[in-house]
């Protein structure tokens, strides 16, 4: 699937949430987890069609890298963070680090989201030390 | 949540000893390695076919079963078969990235128990490094891909070094450590003639050699070569007709966790928790048995977890456990002893070359990297970004 096929059915509400400055992602209408990246079932207890949800977009990094050895589209613009964050409503994504030293960013720091033009061009969810 | 209806059967006492020798590995062989350019991805697995089958003592007329993974054409498991001139009884492409292999040998077990084939032959091939039909820092942007493509975290090695970011902050594992395993690895190398890399290489060689991805250096990383590998798996009644000793299949366990990175349970926690316990079980021995380990390296932090969720050590040990040169020549722990994916081959899926040395080692025809009385050995593959894993244990009549 290229670039253009995006936003899929699965992913359309989440990418119109990043043009309209809100990160959202599902919670389970059956156990309540929270859920990420958005699909049609839960992963915890396989329940359909879980409802959307907005985050704060208040979290903690969980784990980071600072990459060196960037893919070719990206090579300009190393080095950069990638980072794990832990939002506060209990769930797991990928993101980058919006501004600042890719090397002071920690483990165990607060972030916050922000919303800025990934590499397609389309906005997608960075971080900033909160 | 509705208690469950149904147990799973790996947690159940029925599965613990369904596999214990119920086929052993007859002949195995690699294919040319390193950087082969006048070759296809499917001249190396005839190759290594034809290698694997002398090594048995046994004809591609025997083979009614194939096991085939990898992501090169359009339907390789096909394509494959339709080469080398075998129409297979039973056919399995389970493809779960490096350690499909070790998934194959389960399977191929199970197959042979269930006589639904007696001859299974597990094949691979790759020209990655010649041909450029795989480029390691390609970032795919479909389906669950989407919410990480933005990032440019280069795959697999950004995955892993995640991972390993992880591990440093919680348990103070170092890059020292790390580097003490490639050297340890490379010390291996030198000892086998096919390995790719063979010169010395100390722990500030590593350090020195330039970061990929925080905290990940260049030699914290596998090789990109081509070459291939194949394996013959037989049942035990065919096992006792040959002439090379056999090497069994004692147990054997696999699971499954996520593909991305962002989707693993716990970076520290590898899949193989669940099937090294697996393998244990059903094998019947315990860690201190072991007479050589062979772990999947695409980087050095792989093995370091591997080892932690096998249970070879605590959770956060698994540093000093490879520190030091305890995992090389002579030391208390042979691990990797044909000079691993990190300085031997790795050619994409690195799996099947895992199966190749524990059974030289075991077979005792690993002449200057031999371990001595070698009669017991694990094999442990992981695929994907930490994301599958099959653990085998296999041993000596």
């Amino acid at each position: 699937m290229a670039d253009d096929e995006l936003p899929d059915p699965d992913s359309e509400p989440f990418w119109q949430g990043c043009a309209e400055g809100e990160l959202r992602y599902q919670r389970c209408n059956a156990c309540d987890a929270a859920i990420f990246y958005p699909r049609a079932m839960c992963p915890v207890c396989g329940a359909t069609d879980p409802a959307w949800a907005v985050s704060a977009g208040q979290g903690a990094v969980h784990a980071c890298s600072v990459v060196h050895r960037a893919p070719p589209a990206l090579a300009d613009k190393a080095p950069y963070a990638v980072l794990l964050v832990d939002l506060d409503e209990g769930f797991r994504m990928m993101g980058g680090l919006a501004e600042g030293d890719p090397e002071k960013i920690a483990i165990g720091d607060r972030v916050s989201v922000t919303f800025r033009e990934g590499p397609d061009g389309r906005p997608a969810p960075y971080f900033v030390s909160a | 949540m509705p208690a469950r209806r149904v147990v799973p059967i790996h947690l159940t006492k029925a599965a613990t000893l369904s596999l214990n020798k119920a086929c052993a590995i007859a002949g195995v062989a690699e294919s040319r390695l390193g950087a082969v350019p006048d070759a296809t991805v499917l001249t190396l697995q005839a190759e290594a076919l034809a290698g694997a089958l002398a090594d048995a003592g046994l004809e591609k007329a025997d083979i009614d079963g194939l096991f085939v993974s990898g992501a090169w054409g359009r339907l390789p498991g096909l394509q494959i078969a339709e080469y080398l001139g075998i129409q297979p009884s039973y056919s399995d492409t389970t493809m779960v990235g490096g350690s499909s292999f070790e998934f194959h040998l389960g399977h191929a077990a199970a197959a042979i128990q269930a006589s639904l084939c007696s001859v299974a032959a597990i094949v691979y091939g790759s020209t990655q490094r010649s041909r450029k039909d795989r480029y390691i820092f390609q970032i795919r942007s479909d389906l669950g891909y989407q919410y990480e493509a933005p990032y440019g975290l280069p795959t697999p090695v950004g995955a892993y070094a995640l991972a390993a970011s992880r591990h440093f902050a919680e348990y103070g594992t170092t890059s020292e450590q790390l580097a003490d395993l490639a050297v340890s690895t490379r010390e291996w190398a030198r000892r086998n003639p096919k390995a790719y890399r063979r010169e010395p290489m100390t722990r500030d060689e590593v350090l020195d050699s330039g970061w990929i991805a925080t905290p990940l250096h260049r030699y914290d990383c596998c090789l990109f070569t081509d070459g291939g590998g194949a394996a013959i798996i037989v049942s035990p009644e065919i096992a006792k007709t040959l002439d090379k000793p056999p090497v069994w299949l004692l147990g054997q366990g696999e699971s499954v966790s996520h593909a991305q990175i962002s989707e693993m349970p716990d970076l520290t926690v590898t899949p193989a928790a669940v099937s090294g316990k697996r393998a244990f079980d059903m094998a019947g021995v315990t860690h201190d048995q072991l007479d050589v380990v062979e772990i999947y390296d695409s980087f050095t932090i792989t093995v370091l977890l591997t080892l932690e969720s096998l249970g070879f050590c605590k959770p956060g040990e698994g540093g000093a456990f490879l520190a030091n040169g305890r995992t090389g020549p002579g030391g208390e722990f042979p691990l990797n002893t044909n000079g691993g994916g990190l300085s031997y081959c790795h050619p994409g899926q690195y799996g099947i070359f895992l199966i190749i040395e524990a059974v030289r080692q075991l077979r005792g025809e690993c002449d200057e990297r031999q371990v001595a009385d070698a009669v017991l050995a694990l094999v442990s593959g992981t695929g994907g970004v930490l994301s599958s894993n099959s653990t085998c244990i296999l041993g000596l009549e």
